[in-house]
């Protein structure tokens, strides 16, 4: 059973996810900040990263692409902001289609007790129409699509 | 309204307290202007501003016959906002799913990775 995912939407431009996890914040933290680790569960069902570049340290940028099942790319990237390992780290994010109309900016934190981590998720909206916005993306909308282990996309070659 | 607007709409009407009451209430059948001001103990323009507020938002309507013009509930945008979240919970239940795993895999001691 996974643990139960804790998802709220304070004030008018945040969402907060929260989820705990049986194991200590540094592995967490190493999950969360090496590309090699990160494409190992971070995204869509049945869609496969084919680009995953970080540059952790605070002014560094990150890009991500991923790509669906019908060939459709979907790129993201920004830059860290706060860097404090192994509990925190901010970065702003922004698609290339800009489904979130404009940058959010994403903060993680990290709290370990008892061996076991929780990963707090805040994402900051430009603005309220913005985070409303969020549900016309394919990260909401493609969803539907079966779960598919991320081992099996990684060991499929990506269609050209 | 566009769906975003609505959306938006309803999660501002869902983001006051009293508001989420009077949903509560009147998910339990509809009710007058009046018969809402008397459990909140708040006045009554206080309450009319209130539910003007989530008639905006397509969340309630009110009857336009009846000299009493009963407040009730609509469903739709109701739904349509916890489908949001629900499409959103299942990006980050699915990921954090593969993430259990990994993290799992990364602690039986020969895959240990470096340490930064």
């Amino acid at each position: 059973m996974p643990e139960p995912l804790i998802i709220t939407t304070p004030g008018d431009r945040e969402i907060v996810v929260v989820r705990s996890f049986d194991a200590p914040r540094d592995l967490v933290f190493l999950c969360y900040s090496k590309p090699e680790l990160l494409r190992r569960w971070y995204g869509l069902p049945d869609w496969t990263m084919t680009v995953c570049e970080i540059d952790f340290r605070v002014g560094g940028k990150w890009r991500f692409v991923s790509r669906a099942p019908d060939g459709f790319e979907m790129g993201a990237s920004g830059v860290y902001t706060e860097i404090e390992s192994p509990a925190r780290i901010v970065h702003r994010e922004i698609y290339d289609q800009d489904w979130t109309g404009g940058e959010t900016l994403v903060t993680l934190t990290l709290t370990e007790k008892n061996g076991r981590t929780t990963a707090t998720t805040t994402v900051l909206y430009a603005t309220p129409e913005a985070r409303a916005g969020a549900a016309a993306s394919p990260m909401a909308t493609g969803m539907e699509i079966g779960f598919k282990r991320l081992d099996e996309l990684l060991a499929s070659k990506p269609a050209a | 309204m566009t769906p975003s607007q609505q959306l938006d709409a309803t999660f501002i009407a869902l983001a006051d307290p009293t508001r989420r009451a009077i949903l509560a209430r009147l998910m339990s059948g509809e009710a007058s202007v009046n018969e809402l001001v008397e459990p909140f103990s708040i006045s009554q323009p206080a309450i009319s501003k209130h539910l003007k507020i989530l008639e905006r938002a397509g969340l309630v309507s009110r009857s336009r016959d009846a000299t009493r013009r009963p407040v009730k509930i609509e469903a739709a945008p109701m739904r349509e906002a916890a489908d949001w979240l629900q499409n959103y919970r299942k990006f980050w239940e699915q990921s954090y799913s593969r993430l259990d795993s990994l993290l799992e895999v990364l602690q039986t001691p020969i895959n240990k990775p470096d340490t930064p």
